[in-house]
């Protein structure tokens, strides 16, 4: 079949070749199609959008061309800068501590023991649940007065704490339940990493005698590494843009405690209806995730040198 | 059919006599001329909620009514009101019937010249049946429905007001009185609240922008307005700061912890639980405090007005109502929905499943439909109670939901021990130039 197909585009290739320079690459019509989805579903409305974020565009108003005053407005608008203190350090927890705990989850799971496999399943649970029914859920149990979390802290004889109704302690309230739902895909990305190490160089560390931690630290972590950037990659990306779980769990308050630029962006667009400065937020926004990315890239690549070098 | 109200019998003899009128030479009184518009098929866009179940179950009725088909779709409040606003925005909206919140929409909506004027039709004896008047609707329906300049944009369909419940039997095991003033409710929190048995003697919206519902009722009651005649946004005023420290001192001092971020759904639970002695909020709650499956305190609940203030005595007052788009091509099929869904028989429906409050007095006063109220009597009375007080709970201004969002957002931070005056002259430092910019646009 293949020997078939090969001499076929060869017999084309030779067809064509004297004409080459007329027309167009054989090919073209066959990438029109992708072409034309993703002119008319990404750069269309990036362009828009930009164009937009250059107007001042509220629903129901005629709109009138501003130049760049939605961005000025954004240093000197404390929402906004609040929002985006509050969408790093939300993100930097939700993603350190879904990696710290499922690197440790796909340690344990990787060993043999018995009912492993179906505590795995157990365990990749919250992963498979809806984020908004998860986040009706928790709002319940972070019920100051009727939460069960509360009545499991008494019965270790701490105090009742008021997790998501006190500004102070709503984002990292919010990271628990992000990193309860999140932590099994690292597991799962990092115990793949695990089954792929081989076996010998354990074998000849613990000829060597080093202990557990050791090899965990010289051996596990190294050789796991670039799978640790992957989970902490897509745990970035999912962090930065969470929404549903805050929005339905706090809306972003007390106050504006939880407020991220998604939320942020959210109530200018769609609930001021002010169109042109939410535009504006979504390009600065774009831009920012585009910077960590690009900082994450950056790392994983020198990542990938120093194993080498190590190697060497 | 058995239950049908009217006969066919009926019909027929009434129609009967009316051609024997016509025949007789005198001009017969022009009746509603419900199936002119039969095949027409509507769109209506509805929030999710106990108006758009009753529209939906009973849609039946209207169509055999009218000849006309109708389809309609719930989506829960906050996303319908994203979507007409971007259909009608667009000048080709998908419906033709709209439910619209009035004390969100009723400006946004009147600027944008987004419904249809129904004055004309509401005049014309061919469209409306003798019953549906202007006098008909409350006060507070009448402010929502109409315009600057006297035009209906929409039919008042249900109108909410602020009460208190409270737990009678906490206030019995305390011995308290039902409080009447502020002064009495503060002190009768304070006597209910026993912290050791986490029970409290106040729950309400600590979340911002759901907040401002709950606070207004302070402010109203501390003889606040909230614009000058000029359109100024007065809710940074002395009467603002007294209600915010009103409602610093219950919120605080008297409820549940971490009640800054309680919406009305966590107040709620608060309450059905046993745990909160009183809880102000919207009328609309009765169903599921008395439904055993859903409360402990059923049968123990108590209904009355929200206690006066130093200035006065109000029912912070918000409303729903039906409109018709104005870009629609079958209006008057529209209207006659409209006024099917006001009618006396929905109405009645509506009130005593405890779903919603008709704006219309005919509905609300009629001893008959009072008779079939499933609610408590003294629920019915608290509504009744509320009417006479009642006033419009939100300034009527363009950009509702950036005042609920940043004044609310203050009020939320002196439960954290902010300054009352100090948050207040912040928000609307932020908030004005909003409010001018929304204004002159």
């Amino acid at each position: 079949m293949s020997v078939t197909t090969q001499a076929a585009s060869r017999a084309a290739q030779t067809e064509a070749a004297p004409e080459r320079e007329l027309r167009p690459p054989s090919y073209w019509p066959f990438v029109v199609p992708a072409l034309v989805v993703v002119l008319a579903i990404i750069i269309f409305p990036w362009l828009f959008t930009i164009w937009m974020s250059l107007s001042e565009w509220k629903v129901g108003s005629p709109t009138t061309f501003v130049g760049l005053a939605n961005y000025l407005r954004l240093p000197n608008d404390p929402r906004f800068v609040e929002a985006v203190g509050h969408t790093i350090v939300y993100t930097a927890l939700s993603v350190l501590l879904p990696l710290i705990f499922g690197t440790l989850a796909a340690v344990v799971f990787h060993q043999k023991f018995p009912a492993r496999g179906f505590l795995r399943g157990v365990f990749i649970m919250p992963m498979m649940a809806t984020p908004v029914a998860i986040a009706l859920v928790w709002t319940m149990m972070f019920h100051p007065q009727l939460g069960v979390l509360n009545y499991l802290l008494s019965l270790v004889g701490l105090p009742p704490q008021l997790w998501v109704f006190n500004p102070g302690t709503v984002i990292p309230s919010l990271v628990l339940v992000e990193t309860w739902q999140w932590t099994p895909l690292v597991m799962l990305i990092v115990l793949g990493g695990l089954a792929a190490i081989p076996i010998e160089p354990y074998e000849s560390a613990e000829i060597d005698g080093a202990n557990f931690w050791q090899m965990f630290r010289y051996i596990t972590l190294p050789l796991i590494t670039p799978f640790l950037f992957i989970a902490g990659m897509i745990r970035m990306i999912d962090a930065v843009k969470s929404f549903d779980i805050i929005f339905a769990i706090t809306q972003g308050g007390p106050g504006s405690a939880s407020e991220t630029i998604n939320l942020y962006l959210y109530s200018v667009a769609f609930v001021y209806y002010d169109l042109g400065y939410g535009s504006a937020i979504a390009v600065v926004f774009f831009i920012l995730i585009v910077i960590l990315a690009a900082v994450l890239l950056y790392l994983r690549q020198r990542t990938a040198w120093t194993e080498i070098g190590g190697g060497a | 059919m058995k239950n049908h109200p009217i006969s066919r019998r009926a019909v027929l003899a009434g129609s009967a006599a009316a051609g024997a009128l016509s025949l007789t030479g005198i001009p017969a009184r022009a009746e509603v001329q419900w199936k002119k518009y039969a095949g027409t098929k509507l769109e209506v866009i509805l929030a999710k909620g106990p108006r758009g179940d009753n529209l939906q179950k009973n849609i039946k009725e209207f169509t055999e009514l009218t000849g006309i088909q109708v389809e309609s779709e719930q989506i829960p409040e906050q996303q319908q009101r994203q979507k007409a606003v971007i259909e009608l925005a667009s000048g080709k909206p998908s419906f033709d019937v709209i439910h619209l919140s009035y004390h969100v929409q009723k400006r946004q909506f009147e600027k944008g010249g987004w419904l249809a004027d129904i004055s004309g039709y509401m005049k014309d004896p061919n469209l409306t049946a003798p019953d549906l008047v202007e006098s008909d609707f409350s006060a507070a329906g009448l402010q929502y429905a109409k315009n600057d300049k006297g035009q209906m944009l929409s039919l008042p369909w249900s109108v909410d007001y602020f009460i208190l419940y409270y737990n009678k039997e906490l206030f019995q095991k305390k011995g308290v009185a039902v409080p009447k003033t502020f002064d009495e409710m503060v002190a009768a929190a304070e006597k209910l609240t026993d912290a050791k048995e986490g029970t409290f003697g106040f729950v309400g919206r600590g979340l911002r922008n759901a907040n401002m519902t709950l606070w207004t009722n302070f402010f109203l009651n501390y003889g606040g307005e909230f614009l000058d005649s000029k359109g100024g946004i007065l809710t940074d005023g002395p009467e603002a700061i007294a209600a915010t420290k009103m409602y610093q001192t219950l919120l605080t001092k008297v409820a549940p912890p971490g009640v800054a971020g309680f919406n009305w759904m966590e107040s709620m639970a608060s309450f059905t639980q046993g745990r909160s002695a009183m809880w102000i909020d919207g009328v609309g709650w009765a169903p599921p405090l008395e439904d055993p499956a859903a409360s402990r305190i059923v049968g123990k609940v108590g209904y009355t007005l929200v206690p006066a203030g130093p200035k006065g005595q109000y029912s912070a007052t918000y409303g729903d109502g039906l409109g018709i788009a104005a870009a629609s091509k079958n209006k008057e099929a529209a209207y006659l929905l409209c006024q099917w869904a006001v009618s006396k028989a929905q109405g009645a429906r509506l009130l005593q499943a405890g779903g919603g409050v008709p704006f219309r007095n005919s509905i609300l006063n009629d001893p008959e439909i009072q008779k079939g109220v499933k609610m408590p009597k003294e629920w019915l009375q608290s509504v009744i109670d509320s009417a006479k007080i009642s006033k419009l709970g939100l300034p009527v201004i363009i950009p509702v939901a950036e005042f609920r969002d940043l004044v609310g957002a203050a009020i939320t931070s002196t439960l954290a021990g902010a300054d009352p005056a100090a948050e207040l002259k912040k928000a609307h430092e932020q908030f004005r130039p909003i409010l001018e910019r929304s204004e002159k646009a």
